[in-house]
């Protein structure tokens, strides 16, 4: 059933609307456990479309095996899904730095007080983004370290490929994820592919991971694939981060997912103008490249890879 | 006055991104003053070159005490201004929220840790801000409460008025919070406007910033006039937020003395022009924030009183 999160007027003939489907179970089963799958908090970041699509199908195809409520939110941030716009648009915020919001605030403010609203009461949620325009990333999962012990387990049955441990940041205290996580709402944030492109390959992936999820909660009474093993980092100094070490464009020769030796190859940046080769890129430790750029004008500093260090 | 790039990195296609500072004076790191950290801070890059000239001027008359040192970097994103951007031009990354930087990290990263590097470890920092809504403030000095604020130097500006404000989250990465926590006195000093040029209150903002150079022992000769300065909880503002999203119209004016009852602004029907909503002063006070677009949404901050206090 499509429900109204939020509606917001706007000022000229039009309403800002956020919407979600509740697909409930049809039959008598209902365990009465709730998953939130959410996406579009940042305009930009589309592989969350084709992930509601599929959970969407696969329980339309399957009405039987749904034994609980799952609750689909494919668009937060419906403005700058239309407009290809990360923030929203027309104050130019970063929603993702909103939460938990305010009934009494700002549009802004508001809107991201009722999504929490809606979303207190899941018994798990997961946030799902696309990197940016710039990164393509192999599926992962984020988690802040304060929130590890709970939400380890669950990230485990997401069939994600990396699970990332990282320490605690005050910037991101606004996120949804935290706001949510420190309400006892369990959130995964799920990074994978990259902005304004969808990687079927992944969003399949990673629906088996949600009915796997929704399994271990009792709300999928269907059958499931294994999910993969990921690898998992909790160390800080596990993680390269190659940034550019000049301007220039980034000719990448690595596909992201590569298990790379010391002194391999990722790519390398040039200049069209001159022919001039600036500088290669070499992976400065074993690991898996998880991070690769996408975009390939670079400015000094612009982050072309990050690699997960082979534990030793 | 020396002028220097005081932060540079090349770029494949334009000519190198650089930092200009104008330096005053030699010795002990008295003053720093940065203008505009984003493209479309207009005002604040006026105000500063207002100061520059100012300061020359004043440094050609031998009005600047020996031993004394102040950096005005007018501009730390002329990258954005010059293509009409607010943020970084190639990722939207503010630099405002990058601070205290990081030498190996992203590209605004570098920019706020170089410049960091210099303009860190001064005694006195001040910002000349904006505000991330449109609007028209009275000009005033904004201070984060961070534990290291120091409220009675900000007195020495002579503005009106003097705003404290408790950091949120997303504060920590500003200048000014990082500012603070490096040991120096930061303020933000708040003039009119932002994307549009006010002579009057850059001439205000540049002659606060005498005065408080004047306290500060780098000016020899004193400088007349200025405020008593009221201090404000920003917590104690009272906001007028409309009901209805629709053509915003104004019958008030920043610094405009109002009674409880007062009309501040309607909210038009944008398709019939009716007024859907007049908004009207809470409270006795001065109008402080009048937001400034043709169209508003609903729930939005469109004024700010100071409550007369009582």
């Amino acid at each position: 059933m499509i429900q109204t999160v939020a509606s917001i007027p706007l000022p000229v003939f039009e309403n800002l609307v956020i919407q979600k489907n509740r697909l409930t179970p049809t039959g008598g089963q209902d365990c009465g456990k709730r998953i939130s799958i959410v996406t579009g908090i940042h305009g930009d970041e589309l592989e969350g479309q084709y992930v509601c699509y599929q959970v969407n199908r696969r329980i339309a195809a399957h009405p039987e095996y749904l034994a609980g409520t799952v609750d689909l939110y494919p668009a937060m941030n419906p403005l700058g899904i239309d407009s290809i716009t990360r923030g929203i648009p027309g104050f130019d915020l970063d929603m993702n730095r909103l939460f938990p919001g305010s009934r009494d605030g700002a549009m802004t403010e508001d809107m991201a007080a009722r999504i929490m609203e809606d979303l207190l009461g899941s018994d798990l949620c997961v946030d799902i983004h696309a990197s940016n325009i710039y990164l393509t990333e192999l599926p992962q999962i984020r988690i802040n370290e304060l929130f590890r012990d709970r939400l380890m387990d669950y990230a485990k049955l997401a069939n994600v490929d990396f699970i990332w441990v990282h320490g605690a940041s005050t910037v991101l205290e606004s996120t949804l994820a935290h706001s949510l996580n420190s309400r006892d709402v369990p959130t995964l944030v799920v990074e994978m592919g990259v902005g304004m492109r969808l990687t079927p390959a992944y969003g399949d992936q990673l629906t088996e991971g949600i009915f796997r999820l929704m399994a271990e909660l009792g709300i999928w009474t269907g059958p499931v694939a294994p999910v993969r093993t990921p690898l998992i980092s909790e160390e800080d100094d596990a993680i390269c981060y190659l940034n550019a070490p000049v301007s220039g464009i980034f000719l990448k020769e690595q596909p992201h997912g590569a298990i790379l030796s010391a002194g391999d190859r990722i790519g390398s940046v040039v200049n069209p103008l001159t022919g001039e080769l600036l500088r290669e890129i070499t992976a400065p430790a074993d690991g898996l490249l998880f991070t690769i750029r996408e975009y390939p004008v670079v400015d000094e500093g612009s982050l072309l890879a990050r690699i997960r260090k082979e534990a030793k | 006055m020396r002028q220097s790039v005081i932060y540079e990195i090349p770029s494949l296609y334009r000519e190198n991104f650089r930092v200009h500072g104008y330096t005053f004076g030699q010795g002990e790191r008295s003053l720093c003053v940065v203008g505009s950290l984003r493209g479309n801070e207009y005002q604040q890059i006026y105000t500063c070159s207002q100061l520059v000239k100012a300061l020359r001027r004043a440094e050609q008359r031998g009005e600047l005490n020996p031993g004394k040192e102040i950096l005005v970097l007018p501009s730390l994103n002329p990258y954005s201004m010059n293509v009409g951007k607010r943020f970084w031009p190639t990722d939207n990354t503010d630099i405002n929220r990058m601070f205290p930087g990081y030498d190996l990290g992203e590209t605004t990263q570098r920019i706020a840790d170089g410049v960091f590097r210099q303009i860190s470890r001064y005694d006195n920092g001040i910002q000349l801000a904006s505000f991330y809504m449109p609007g028209r403030f009275l000009p005033h000095i904004r201070i984060m409460r961070t534990g290291f604020e120091n409220v009675e130097k900000a007195e020495w500006f002579g503005m009106p008025h003097i705003v404290l404000r408790d950091p949120r989250p997303y504060d920590t990465t500003t200048l000014n919070y990082n500012w603070q926590i490096w040991d120096t006195n930061a303020y933000s000093l708040y003039t009119t406007t932002t994307t549009s040029i006010d002579e009057e209150s850059a001439d205000q903002a540049v002659r606060a910033i005498f005065r408080f150079l004047s306290r500060e022992g780098i000016l020899n000769r004193p400088i007349q006039g200025g405020f008593r300065s009221q201090i404000w909880e920003d917590g104690s503002l009272a906001s007028v937020r409309p009901r209805y999203a629709g053509i915003f119209r104004p019958v008030c004016k920043p610094g405009d003395r109002v009674v409880a009852g007062d009309p501040l602004a309607e909210i038009l029907d944008p398709g019939a022009g009716e007024a859907m909503e007049r908004l009207l002063a809470p409270c006795d006070g001065v109008v402080f924030f009048l937001h400034a677009d043709p169209m508003t949404y609903a729930n939005t901050a469109v004024v700010k009183l100071l409550p007369e206090q009582g």
